[in-house]
């Protein structure tokens, strides 16, 4: 039998990952085409260090449910639509300044437990040269109102749950969320030990 | 290598990751986090994930030696490199992408960011990725990498490794790491090998195996991945119990 002892460990990705994971195909910054449902959005940010530097080497990727809160997964079964044209997934590397984009849609909401809906959030991992282990966060939608019933946001510190929301500033017509990942600092976002010590009943 | 601080901040198991700070690795002074991770449960939003969907590789795409599109054969000692993919009960993890990156064989990236004077191999791109098989075992052929030079302190050199970057079922079980090799000489100076707890990096080393090795070919190295961090839990509905 195999325990948690016998798990690989994790390693930086270094700064020579771009070319193997940024190839055709794999460098998805745009998980959307025309034919995608649902409500576009434009989700900008920087990584910063704790000097207050952008992180130049950083490799961002994000997982999300698509517009009807449908999980693109063998998991996911639920009798709710499967857009074809969306996976959910985005990756992509930060530039010299440290900014990252994605465009994708609004995420639906998703089940947390029975009866009790998760905000509609994406899901993001951080790898960098520095980063021993990768980092899990999330991004919210600070101007949604299901964000205050949300049941990860509400094991989160309350003074540290704005790291975690992404504010709306449109441009030109088109709608836009930045929130930028501090790695260390007084405002440093929120990452999650995914599976902690913790069950859903407890909270 | 003397004055080594360890972070208190680590993720999950302490006895197998390494700690986000780890000051003789120069870099993650400015980088880990400072404040202690936040324990979460797992929803159905970390026990899905891309892995499944990723899938588009060419059986070209896992022989690093000829993948450079130029019709050469890189330069170096050709090896074969393969294991199991498992997840932590030890089950195999069949149909996962598994993408990997290296120096050529003088140690060298082809990466602009790279320019420590070893030599380009203009057959070698140093960029691989496959699907396990049914049985969970993926399978790379390639060239062994060299060691390169970095700035991290005096005389330093990374011991020659390829980088693994693994999805696996589920958010919670990407990992991306990097494979060592049995005979290197270098680790006794390297802080990233030596931040992972040390039962725990013999577990990143792989081991020669001589009935992998093709008779006038290439030589058989072996390294089985292990995937945690989330398991999925009974599930039904979409609703995690």
């Amino acid at each position: 039998m195999f325990t948690s002892s016998y798990l690989s460990a994790s390693q930086t990705v270094g700064p020579f990952f771009h070319d193997a994971l940024l190839r055709e195909g794999a460098h998805t910054p745009i998980l959307i085409n025309a034919e995608t449902v649902g409500e576009r959005l434009r989700i900008e940010g920087r990584v910063l260090d704790g000097a207050g530097q952008g992180v130049e080497d950083a490799l961002v990727e994000i997982w999300q449910a698509n517009s009807a809160g449908r999980y693109n997964h063998p998991l996911d079964g639920r009798d709710l639509p499967l857009d074809p044209t969306f996976s959910g997934f985005g990756r992509t590397a930060t530039d010299p300044k440290g900014c990252f984009w994605f465009e994708t849609i609004r995420p639906g909401p998703v089940p947390f437990a029975e009866s009790v809906l998760q905000a509609p959030h994406i899901c993001v991992a951080i790898f960098g040269r520095g980063l021993l282990n990768h980092l899990y966060t999330r991004i919210y939608f600070a101007d949604d109102p299901a964000i205050e019933r949300d049941p990860i946001l509400r094991h989160v510190p309350s003074d540290r749950r704005h790291t975690l929301l992404a504010s709306r500033h449109d441009v030109a017509g088109r709608t836009v969320y930045q929130l930028d990942l501090l790695l260390q600092g007084a405002a440093e976002t929120v990452f999650f030990n995914l599976g902690g010590d913790v069950s859903p009943s407890n909270l | 290598m003397s004055s080594t601080t360890i972070g208190a901040i680590v993720r999950g198991d302490a006895a197998v990751f390494p700690p986000y700070l780890y000051e003789a690795y120069r870099s993650t002074i400015k980088r880990a986090p400072g404040l202690p991770l936040v324990d979460v449960p797992l929803t159905l939003s970390e026990l899905t994930g891309p892995g499944p969907l990723l899938s588009a590789v060419t059986p070209e795409d896992a022989d690093l030696t000829r993948n450079a599109g130029t019709g050469g054969e890189a330069i170096g000692q050709r090896i074969i490199v393969t294991g199991r993919l498992l997840d932590a009960a030890g089950q195999p993890i069949p149909h996962a992408l598994v993408e990997v990156w290296q120096a050529n064989a003088a140690g060298r990236y082809v990466h602009k960011r790279d320019q420590w004077p070893g030599p380009l191999d203009p057959n070698f791109l140093g960029i691989g990725r496959c699907k396990t098989d049914t049985d969970g075992v993926y399978r790379f052929m390639t060239v062994r990498p060299g060691a390169y030079p970095w700035k991290n302190h005096p005389n330093a050199w990374r011991p020659a490794h390829i980088h693994f970057s693994l999805f696996g079922p589920a958010w919670g079980t990407r990992l991306i790491t990097q494979m060592y090799f049995q005979d290197d000489p270098l680790f006794f100076q390297d802080p990233i090998f030596a931040s992972v707890p040390p039962e725990a990096g013999k577990r990143l080393i792989a081991h020669y195996d001589h009935d992998l090795t093709e008779a006038e070919w290439a030589l058989g190295w072996r390294w089985d991945i292990v995937l945690g961090g989330a398991t999925a839990t009974p599930f039904e509905h979409g609703e995690v119990r």
